[in-house]
């Protein structure tokens, strides 16, 4: 047995033994945990296969990015451990029914799958083949012949990203906000003054109250009256 | 290739990677020692003087210290990831290693895609926080977590636009070629540090902020959050976060050598530089840039959450991108783009 083989099988039982445990775990945290071995050990497959890039993608996308995200929503919810093991049965014809039909589905492919016989018998390609790294591959194609199509899919992710942003986006009103370029562009003039106050008297309006207020920060002076506040 | 052949092989690689990693560990050692040394002196201290000559041995004594201390578990843990998160830490931050070449040749796994690699392994590192937090089962920790969870999300983005501008300018994701495409008659002029000099502070200033120095150590600020995801950690478990933060930042210290600096080669292509072996440079330029994070930690206080968020998303991220516009406009315009494919 080969030490590629070997991989293969280490990687491939590796994966199949986590996805099982991802709906098979009764804590959902653990579960996401499993999901994201099961991703870092389908990039090992993809090593194997010599897709070295789409393999460093995955894993930053994916397990980098996304599976962190769920990871902090499960996290961050309410879950009753206890409750979450009843519903198994009531939802199980369901799933059965998704897998199954999944099944039939990838059998057909499978079973289907064949190359053009008039593509067997032509002439192989004579000439110079390319050699090119995987990532520079799919960069001349996806660029080229398949810009359109990826620059849809760029498209379609704005247009959820700005959805999501409108869905959650509040302005707040009366909250005391900083911003930083008005405070970069403050100068010494309207930051500082200096006064020397009376005793027992205090800072009248007169100087005290135009200072600080670009920020919204607190009164300049203690004594001063309180009535404009 | 036989199996004996293989196996050969294998014992090899694990042979070179032994002897790395003692490499990096004991220079670790010392760079704890220099961080702690620079940050006294610039607070008019002195700094660890007591065990050893000038103190020279007190990451060794901190060693000891750790390993020789009861392990404290607290009850409502989940136990197996609260043991688990530190060690997912370090493994991870060691790996970064395999492909980062320290001199020509002088690399474990010299993979086509090795920048991507670095940057892979360096957003899984995160999963090594989050599940301390959580583990810990601790409102501090978990709250130290979700900070730290949301900070390394942010700044891998521009992050990884700065990679890409790099790569732009070498054509290729190999770090050997990154290194080799800075090779010139121009020296220390012609390394990206100088042609691509906004682009190498966002990367510094990011990389800070990834691998949680201050003035971005807000998921450990200690103010606020006692000690934020590590609070429940003690004994050799805390010594592995440690231990590997300080892997990750090196990690950064070394990929920014060969990004900006010319990872290996000599400042100038004359003669008394080039007689120094490769090694040599390599170590000495990562060692300036740690100096650059250890006097930053020195100087710089703390950030608020809401504008490291800030500097993050509103800044970072649409300099970055335009950068990387730009840069790729420059390139094509001026012919200076490189092949595809090499």
């Amino acid at each position: 047995m080969s030490v590629t083989a070997a991989f293969f099988y280490l990687f491939a039982g590796i994966t199949v033994a986590s996805a099982f445990l991802v709906i098979a775990s009764r804590n959902p945290v653990h579960a996401v945990l499993f999901l994201i071995l099961a991703f870092v050990n389908a990039a090992g497959l993809f090593v194997l296969l010599g897709a070295e890039f789409l393999a460093m993608i995955l894993v930053v996308v994916y397990v980098g990015a996304v599976a962190v995200l769920f990871l902090f929503v499960i996290m961050l919810l309410d879950i009753d451990f206890a409750s979450l093991r009843q519903g198994v049965l009531q939802y199980l014809p369901i799933g059965a029914t998704v897998g199954v039909i999944f099944l039939v589905e990838l059998i057909l492919v499978v079973t289907t799958y064949a190359v053009d016989p008039a593509l067997l018998a032509a002439e192989p390609v004579v000439g110079e083949v390319p050699v090119m790294t995987n990532t520079a591959a799919l960069g001349s194609v996806l660029y080229t012949r398949y810009v359109y199509f990826f620059q849809l899919a760029g498209l379609i992710l704005l247009v959820a990203m700005i959805g999501a942003i409108v869905l959650t986006l509040r302005e707040r009103v009366g909250t005391k906000r900083q911003d930083a370029v008005r405070q970069g562009l403050r100068t010494k003039e309207e930051a500082i003054g200096m006064t020397s106050p009376p005793i027992g008297k205090g800072l009248g309006k007169g100087l005290g109250s135009g200072l600080g207020s670009g920020l919204g920060s607190g009164s300049p002076a203690p004594a001063r009256p309180r009535e404009d506040a | 290739m036989t199996f004996w052949e293989a196996s050969l092989d294998v014992a090899l690689i694990a042979l070179a990677s032994l002897t790395l990693m003692s490499v990096l560990m004991i220079y670790i050692a010392y760079i704890l020692y220099a961080d702690r040394k620079i940050w006294a002196a610039v607070q008019l201290r002195r700094g660890p003087n007591v065990v050893g000559p000038w103190g020279l041995l007190q990451s060794f004594a901190d060693l000891l210290k750790f390993v020789l201390k009861e392990p404290v578990i607290p009850a409502s843990a989940n136990k197996g990831l609260f043991l688990l998160a530190p060690l997912v830490l370090v493994f991870l931050a060691l790996t970064a290693w395999a492909v980062i070449p320290v001199d020509a040749g002088w690399v474990i796994a010299d993979l086509n895609v090795g920048i991507l690699f670095v940057f892979a392994v360096s957003s899984l590192q995160v999963y090594g926080v989050i599940m301390a937090g959580w583990a810990s089962n601790s409102k501090y920790a978990f709250l130290g977590a979700l900070r730290s969870a949301a900070q390394m999300i942010s700044y891998e983005v521009s992050i990884g636009f700065v990679i890409i501008t790099v790569l732009l300018c070498v054509g290729s994701l190999n770090l050997t070629a990154i290194v080799e495409s800075q090779n010139s008659e121009w020296g220390i002029f012609g390394w990206y540090w100088l042609w691509l000099f906004p682009m190498f502070v966002i990367f510094l200033i990011s990389a800070l902020a990834e691998t949680n120095r201050p003035p971005f150590d807000l998921p450990e600020a200690e103010s606020e959050l006692v000690a934020g995801f590590m609070v429940e950690y003690s004994s050799t478990p805390y010594l592995l976060f440690m231990l590997g933060e300080y892997v990750a930042i090196m990690t950064m210290c070394a990929l920014m050598t060969i990004m900006f600096f010319g990872g290996w080669l000599p400042p100038f292509p004359i003669a008394p530089f080039t007689w120094v072996p490769g090694i040599v440079w390599f170590v000495l330029k990562m060692s300036l840039v740690f100096f650059i994070f250890a006097m930053v930690k020195a100087f710089v206080p703390r950030y608020r959450y809401d504008q490291l968020m800030r500097l993050g998303w509103k800044v970072f991220l649409p300099l970055s991108l335009a950068a990387v516009v730009i840069v790729a406009f420059v390139l094509k315009l001026t012919g200076l783009a490189p092949g595809v494919g090499a």
